[in-house]
């Protein structure tokens, strides 16, 4: 199996290697770099797969390395081989829908630049996800940041690219403080840079070190997942980079934080306190009702999705919030049910969104615009694509009988295995947290909805729709590879579930058996309150779909159908312009959370003397922009002041700078002096 | 699972499901010195429906095609997982309430999406509307199953309601009252009655429901209804299983199955009276009032589960 590691790597080389310096024609290019990428998937997943389903761990020693820092290890257990998994089964799909996306007339130039940046940031999450020492964990760490970062700002011509390539460096820098300083203070403890030992000194870390370690990590893999409110780069960011990178951004990247947690909340930091949990649980629900509440107000498709990331990773950290708590309470196999739930979830986001994104990006590739407003009707232009997109929409909505509802079932019953705690106040919030979560989810769908209403269906709303037509048998192949993932994962979830169980086995020891998750068909929780058979349920309905189908046609006959135009109360004119449109569609909600959205709305309308001759009208309506106008804004101009007051120190006289270095100097020898 | 009654269960909720619109729309015009239709008429209107041709927008796609049958189904599949005449259903085993709520959403989902699919601004308007106050809805509904789950030990319709069937409600008659007062305002909000939707105007600016549907005709117009009709009648089997489970049968009883569903018929009339009731005395709620409603619904629930865990289980 180490085998299928190195090979994984290799190829990641190989295709970003070609991709620069081989002087192919440019399609035959981006077919080359793109299936050495997805061959590199395939081989990812069959030996993530083969730890999962119980083959010896693997590890691979790099031959060569840093001096000091430790040995260069790998090592693929349980909870790598199921990152790994994600990252190389989604890559697969995402590469082959590239081979076509990329050739599309919006990535014309750039190209080979492009599947460089691509293989190498695939790869860098590969490594982060294997490599077993903090240094190097780091240092691969940053480089996945930096070559999303060039793939985030791979249209720079464009300010808006700019911008968000900013803020995303700037948010994603002090995510990666946190997390330095969280392993050097591991490492101050331990003395090592490998990660076994600290796992092994977990237990005689002091409560305050704990608590210190745990809210730097929290930070700093919460900035990166998007946690609310370290989430502002991600609905800037996202939407900017081309489509099947965006799909493995919210995807996968995202979720390399996830991992990281879930290292440290389990295996760095030996039991953890009941207080993390509920700090966890807080933030969470946060992300997950702003974090769709702002994508309801998105008429920009891919910010929209962008936003609804941030939810999911949300109902994630609602999954690991429980966990936590239950650990903390002495109830590992409760524990390990929620984990199972927060894996479940991020699997199933990773397929679905990675699914909407590369249906947006289809959308993108033939309309050129991923303003909803300016779209409609496409169902008819590009039914694969339709398709596609609503497959996603409908799981990540939640609906049975496909993937999101699964997860979702198990968060749900993960919270409410709250009320066998001890403690009052989770038995009552863990509910309530519950109906929360409904809430979102039922915004979800509104939002969807909203989504796939708008662009597909109804009457084109401008030129854009009326050129596109249906996308090549690449990016069909890609997307459908997901489409059936959504599918799939719904079905073979009692399979999925033991194998999770795993990994959860890795957190909470032995004593947790998939027999507390799983009999035959069915979902069951270890605290006895439900069952669940997703196969049954899909079975039921596509059965019930299917009789009612036959006996219709049975019993009534074929029936007669007229055609003929919508219903127009008899104006005789219904233009695409007296639909709803995506701003109309959110206007309710707009008015009822108003309190939170604040919006504005302006209408201008300019005439020349007479009210009838209107040469121009406008409209504008905002919502406010809620954590960037209270927290952000006045940090940076607080920063900015301090910056003002630093100058004092900053002359330009090179003799001064060196009297600065040499006063360090003095003071550190002094520092080191009195410490011995 | 008794596999005989538990088919008869499906088959009745499906063949009395119109019987109990008729008798409110009865109630309704006896209010108001009408005669009103007859029982079989409600009937007959759904045979004539499923017998004519239909006229089909030249915009529609195939999403406007399938939502009937999906819509159908789910409620279907939803319906046999309640217990109706006695302490089973067909496939309560398979799931929960978590999933009888969001089966729900599944052909909501459609219905909305259908609304949408031919481009007219009616339909959006019912589809931005039901969206938005089923989302508010929805909380109110699960966290009042929650609250109800929290003292019989499941989340399983059928456990809840074996559950309560066995035993003395007084215990938690307050905090179980509140609950039920949640899930009222929820069935009104979900079957389409006043005071958040009126079903019997069409061309109205305040309408909901008939502005989603407004297209269809023919067997899809049948289809839509009769599930529409099943759904409310599911809200209000569960409001009495779950509130009222006296006469409920044990599984597999002979002469005690045909007591309990004569039991029901009777519970299940009573309670439509008290819809109908409802419907009579009150007026249609401006649009944005209704959040207001529903968040009454989100705070009943939420003291039912607080009162609960204050007694324990």
């Amino acid at each position: 199996m180490e085998l299928f590691f190195i090979l994984q790597l290799a190829f990641y080389v190989l295709g970003g290697v070609f991709s620069l310096f081989a002087s192919a024609e440019k399609e035959n290019l981006s077919r080359a770099t793109h299936l050495l990428a997805g061959i590199a998937g395939g081989c990812g997943m069959v030996y993530s797969l083969a730890v999962l389903f119980g083959a010896p761990q693997v590890s691979y020693l790099f031959p060569a390395g840093l001096p000091l820092l430790g040995s260069l290890e790998f090592v693929v257990d349980p909870l790598s081989a199921f990152f790994v998994f994600l990252i190389s089964f989604l890559s697969l799909a995402t590469s082959i829908f590239a081979i076509g996306y990329t050739r599309t007339s919006q990535l014309q130039k750039g190209v080979p630049l492009l599947g460089f940046l691509y293989n190498f940031f695939i790869l860098t999450m590969v490594l982060v996800v294997t490599v077993r020492n903090i240094f190097y964990f780091l240092i691969f760490w940053e480089l996945m940041s930096i070559a999303s970062y060039f793939l985030v700002v791979h249209k720079h011509e464009r300010p808006e690219a700019r911008r968000a390539g900013f803020i995303y460096f700037v948010m994603t820098h002090i995510g990666t403080a946190f997390i330095t300083s969280a392993f050097i203070l591991l490492f101050v403890n331990t003395g090592s840079f490998q990660f076994d030992p600290l796992s092994a000194h977990a237990p005689l870390l002091s409560p305050a070190w704990k608590n210190g370690i745990f809210l730097c990590a929290l930070i700093g893999f919460g900035a990166k997942a998007g946690m609310i409110p370290l989430h502002i780069w991600l609905p800037e960011a996202h939407p900017q980079a081309p489509s099947h990178v965006s799909a493995l951004m919210s995807g996968v990247m995202i979720k390399t934080a996830i991992y990281g947690l879930l290292r440290f909340l389990f295996l760095f930091l030996g039991k953890p306190f009941a207080w993390w949990g509920s700090a966890i649980l807080i933030f969470a629900i946060f992300s997950t009702l702003f974090g769709v509440l702002y994508a309801l107000m998105e008429q920009d498709l891919k910010k929209l999705l962008a936003f609804s990331s941030i939810e999911n990773i949300g109902i994630i950290l609602l999954g690991i919030g429980m966990a936590v708590f239950f650990s903390a309470t002495n109830q590992p196999v409760l524990a390990s049910f929620a984990v199972v739930a927060a894996l479940y979830h991020v699997m199933n986001h990773a397929a679905f969104k990675g699914l909407l994104f590369l249906s947006a990006g289809a959308v993108l590739s033939q309309t050129h615009t991923g303003n909803m407003e300016n779209l409609g009707g496409l169902i008819k232009k590009m039914p694969w694509t339709a398709f596609c997109f609503l497959v996603s929409a409908a799981a990540i909505s939640a609906l049975p009988p496909l993937n999101g509802f699964v997860s979702e079932w198990l968060t749900f019953v993960s919270l409410l295995m709250g009320f066998k705690s001890e403690s009052v106040g989770i038995r009552f919030f863990a509910p309530i947290l519950a109906s929360l979560l409904a809430f979102a989810s039922a915004l979800v769908a509104t939002c969807f909805v909203k989504a796939f209403g708008i662009i597909f269906l109804g009457t084109p709303r401008s030129k854009c729709v009326s050129e596109s037509r249906e996308v090549d048998f690449s990016m069909k192949l890609g997307m459908g590879m997901l489409a059936a993932c959504c599918v799939l994962f719904a079905l073979l979830a009692p399979v999925i579930i033991s194998l999770l169980g795993k990994v959860a086995q890795q957190f909470f020891g032995s004593e947790v058996l998939s027999q507390h998750f799983v009999r035959k068909a069915f979902l069951i929780d270890p605290a006895g309150l439900s069952q669940f058979a997703p196969s049954w349920a899909f079975i039921a309905i596509v059965v019930v779909v299917l009789c009612i189908l036959i006996a219709t046609r049975v019993f009534l006959g074929k029936g007669t159908i007229r055609i003929g135009p919508s219903w127009d109360c008899g104006v005789k004119a219904l233009s695409p312009h007296m639909q709803y449109t995506a701003t109309g569609f959110s206007k309710p909600l707009r008015r009822i959370f108003s309190f939170l959205y604040q919006p504005t709305r302006r209408v201008e309308v300019e005439d020349e003397g007479h009210e009838i001759l209107r040469t121009a009208r406008r409209f504008e309506s905002k919502v406010h922009p809620f954590f960037e106008e209270t927290f952000y804004r006045p940090l940076s101009k607080w920063i900015g002041i301090v910056s003002q007051k630093v100058k004092a120190i900053q002359t330009g006289h090179i003799q001064l700078y060196l009297s600065y270095i040499f006063v360090t100097l003095v003071l550190l020898l002094i520092f080191l002096r009195l410490s011995r | 699972m008794n596999p005989i009654p538990s088919v008869l269960q499906v088959l009745l909720v499906v063949t009395v499901a119109p019987s109990v619109s008729w008798w409110i729309k009865k109630i309704k015009a006896s209010s108001q010195n009408r005669v009103g239709p007859t029982l079989l008429q409600v009937y007959s209107d759904l045979g004539k429906l499923f017998r004519k041709g239909m006229v089909i927008s030249n915009q529609a796609s195939w999403i406007f095609h399938v939502m009937p049958y999906i819509l159908f189904s789910a409620v279907l599949v939803a319906a046999s997982m309640v217990p109706i005449f006695f302490k089973g259903s067909l496939l309560g085993f398979s799931g929960d309430a978590i999933l009888f709520v969001y089966l729900l959403v599944l052909g909501r989902f459609f219905m909305a999406l259908a609304a949408l699919d031919t481009g007219t601004t009616f339909g959006g308007m019912g589809s931005s509307r039901e969206m938005t106050l089923s989302s508010l809805a929805e909380p109110a509904l699960l966290l009042s199953f929650f609250a109800l789950a929290y003292h019989a030990g499941t989340l399983s319709i059928e456990g809840m309601v074996s559950h309560f069937g066995s035993q003395s409600p007084l215990q938690i008659l307050f905090f179980g009252s509140l609950a039920f007062g949640a899930m009222l305002i929820i069935t009104l909000a979900e079957s389409g009655r006043i005071p958040i939707d009126n079903p019997a105007t069409h061309l109205e600016l305040t309408m909901i429901h008939e502005a989603m549907i407004l297209e269809y005709s023919g067997r899809y117009l049948a289809l839509i209804e009769w599930g529409h009709q099943i759904k409310q009648f599911l809200f209000l089997s569960l409001l009495v299983n779950i509130f009222f489970p006296w006469g409920l049968a044990e599984p597999g009883a002979g002469a005690a199955l045909f007591l309990g569903s004569l039991f029901f018929l009777i519970k299940i009339f009573s309670l439509a009276f008290v819809i109908g009731w409802i419907e009579v005395h009150t007026a249609k709620l401006r649009l944005f009032r209704v959040p207001d409603l529903l968040a009454i619904a989100f705070v009943l629930a939420v003291v039912s589960l607080l009162g609960q865990l204050m007694i324990g289980q």
